[in-house]
């Protein structure tokens, strides 16, 4: 059964769950133990009686539970409301959509901001470093808590195509499709270099106080700014940037004559000073570096029986790539197409023109979403057993 | 199904893991899977086409034949399919070297330009507009037509022998034998079989 058709998903409200505690903690992949495991997630759309028709949405770095619908002010819809909703790709009205915070997040789930039972205080750099897989764990441990044991899909952009893979690769045959958008097997020694000074930037702070900032300090805001306005620049292409700001001033009018001077001039300035402070209010620092981290190290074709297990489970896989993206390129779908593929998975793959970069997965773009609403239907009817599959 | 497709189909031996070029809608991968026990991938550059295939289910790659074929590893799949495909391409001979590597059978469906009626046209000081090459000059995606003779001069050059013939009738149906096919049949379907083993043809 299907709820009565929306127009819109309207409010939708962030829940809280905890899933693991200290006499069932959750087990890392580096053999610590973590508890309690606290997540935040939201649900959209309702679960079928067979509870064969969910789909799990992994965030990006910075993102949240927050996927779609609003919390009270409609103009301001969740980061993926594009994509997720009544008639949308990721359609409501068929699927049962859930999207957690992060394990290691800062915006509800247990990460290095919540409090060290041990201690009693903020973990900071107490907290053990994350491996792809323990996000996926959490991820996993939840749909067992939702009732769901095989879902039809996952999906995510960047850092979440990411926790796909990794789903897929080490879970076989749970997830019946897994899409990849803009997302990396393996990052770059650029990459990794772009990540380590947004790092240094934090880390380098006076008021980073080894990762104990929790107090009045107010924590390296500096440093975390200035990581989330470099990181802010690989998100966006070139074209993207000159096309929004040019080489236009803030504030001054088209006739006065510029004057050399320091300070916020230039309109793309202005963008980035208010990206990075915007920044402070919702994000935290050791957040930024535990999960960059777990990008630095991901590499999930190292055991070539990785790709084999998924071609083997018989896992669809969707990946795709936007032609301006510089911070993932095509070359790193292609790299996990080409793992696939060799390994006899079945896996689609489409580059979108998009002039945005990588942050184009977070907008509507029409061949994009229609990529993924033909894939995913598809995904749904096999799943439901409506088509051979 | 169109009926060269359906010719198509069944030079492809059951069970394969076939790679099919330029898979259009994805309809002949569709029929193999569901009828003939294969698993397939398609390769398209039509974004609609691209779509249709993702609706039915069949894995698709969305590359340019020109250039994306190193993607596939040597002897990846059991037979590569081209179908209507190698004339609309930029660089036949690579193609049909790179088809080579990646599986031991090819099955390849092609019109012939040196049918009577397409001559006969060329004699009158026209190009030939069929209904296997249905467009303009100006217009047409088949860049590098061919004879049946031509065609399989570059099979033998690339290193494949002929297994089987299938001669097209003008609505693409099969026929087994013509007297001067090269002049009567306006189209052919092969079923090619690479000699030696992968790599580069010797000499």
């Amino acid at each position: 059964m299907l709820a009565p058709r929306a127009r819109v998903l309207g409010q939708v409200e962030t829940q809280r769950v905890v899933l693991h505690d200290e006499a069932d903690p959750l087990r890392l992949a580096s053999g610590r133990t973590l508890a309690p495991v606290e997540v935040a997630y939201e649900t959209y759309g309702v679960l079928s009686p067979a509870a064969d028709n969910a789909v799990v949405v992994c965030h990006a770095l910075t993102g949240d539970a927050h996927a779609a619908g609003h919390h009270g002010d409609p103009a301001r819809p969740g980061w993926w409301d594009t994509l997720i909703g009544p008639g949308k790709p990721v359609d409501t009205d068929r699927f049962f959509v859930v999207c957690s915070n992060l394990l290691g997040g800062c915006q509800g789930t247990t990460g290095p901001s919540s409090t060290d039972p041990a201690t009693g205080h903020p973990y900071g750099l107490d907290f053990p470093l994350l491996h792809m897989g323990d996000l996926v764990a959490v991820h996993r441990r939840l749909l067992a808590r939702l009732g769901v044991e095989r879902p039809v899909a996952a999906i995510g952009g960047s850092l979440g195509g990411m926790q796909v893979l990794q789903w897929a690769v080490e879970h076989p045959g749970e997830l019946h499709a897994a899409v990849m958008i803009g997302a990396s097997s393996r990052l770059t020694a650029q990459n990794i270099a772009f990540s380590a000074v947004a790092r240094e930037a934090i880390v380098r702070d006076p008021g980073f106080l080894g990762g104990q900032y929790y107090g009045d300090g107010g924590g390296p805001k500096a440093g975390l700014s200035v990581a989330r306005m470099m990181a802010h620049i690989t998100y966006l292409s070139e074209q993207a940037l000159a096309e929004k700001f040019g080489r236009r001033l803030q504030g001054r009018g088209e006739d006065v004559a510029p004057v050399p001077r320091f300070g916020v001039d230039f309109a793309v300035e202005s963008y980035l000073a208010h990206q990075g402070e915007s920044f402070l209010n919702r994000f935290d620092a050791n957040t930024y570096l535990y999960l960059t981290r777990v990008m630095d190290y991901f590499d999930p074709f190292t055991d070539p029986a990785g790709a084999a297990r998924v071609a083997a489970a018989g896992t669809r896989s969707l990946v795709l790539s936007f032609d301006s993206d510089w911070r993932f390129d095509t070359a790193h779908s292609m790299r996990i197409v080409r793992n696939l593929e060799h390994a006899g998975a079945p896996v689609t793959f489409r580059e979108i023109a998009s002039p945005w970069g990588h942050d184009s997965f977070l907008l509507e773009i029409p061949d994009y979403h229609a990529t993924v609403r033909a894939f995913l239907g598809r995904a749904a009817d096999e799943r439901a057993g409506r088509v051979g599959g | 199904m169109r009926p060269d497709l359906d010719v198509v189909a069944r030079l492809v031996p059951r069970g394969s893991r076939v790679l099919d070029l330029g898979c259009g809608d994805g309809t002949l991968l569709e029929h193999l899977v569901r009828h003939q026990g294969c698993r397939g991938t398609g390769v398209e550059i039509d974004p609609d086409a691209v779509l249709a295939t993702i609706g039915r289910g069949v894995p698709a790659l969305a590359l340019d034949i020109d250039r994306g074929l190193e993607t596939f590893a040597d002897t990846s799949y059991d037979v590569v399919v081209l179908s209507q495909t190698l004339q609309t391409t930029q660089h036949p001979g690579v193609v049909m070297r790179e088809v080579r590597r990646i599986a031991p059978l090819t099955v390849l469906s092609a019109p012939n330009f040196g049918h009577w009626r397409h001559r006969l046209t060329l004699a009158r000081g026209r190009m030939p507009v069929s209904r296997t090459l249905p467009y303009s000059w100006f217009e047409t995606p088949n860049i590098h037509l061919a004879t049946l003779v031509d065609l399989e001069r570059l099979i033998a050059a690339e290193g494949f022998a002929v297994q089987r013939r299938v001669l097209l009738d003008p609505a693409g149906r099969g026929r087994r034998w013509a007297p001067r096919p090269n002049l009567v049949a306006p189209g052919a379907a092969y079923l090619l079989r690479r000699l030696g083993t992968g790599g580069a043809v010797a000499g």
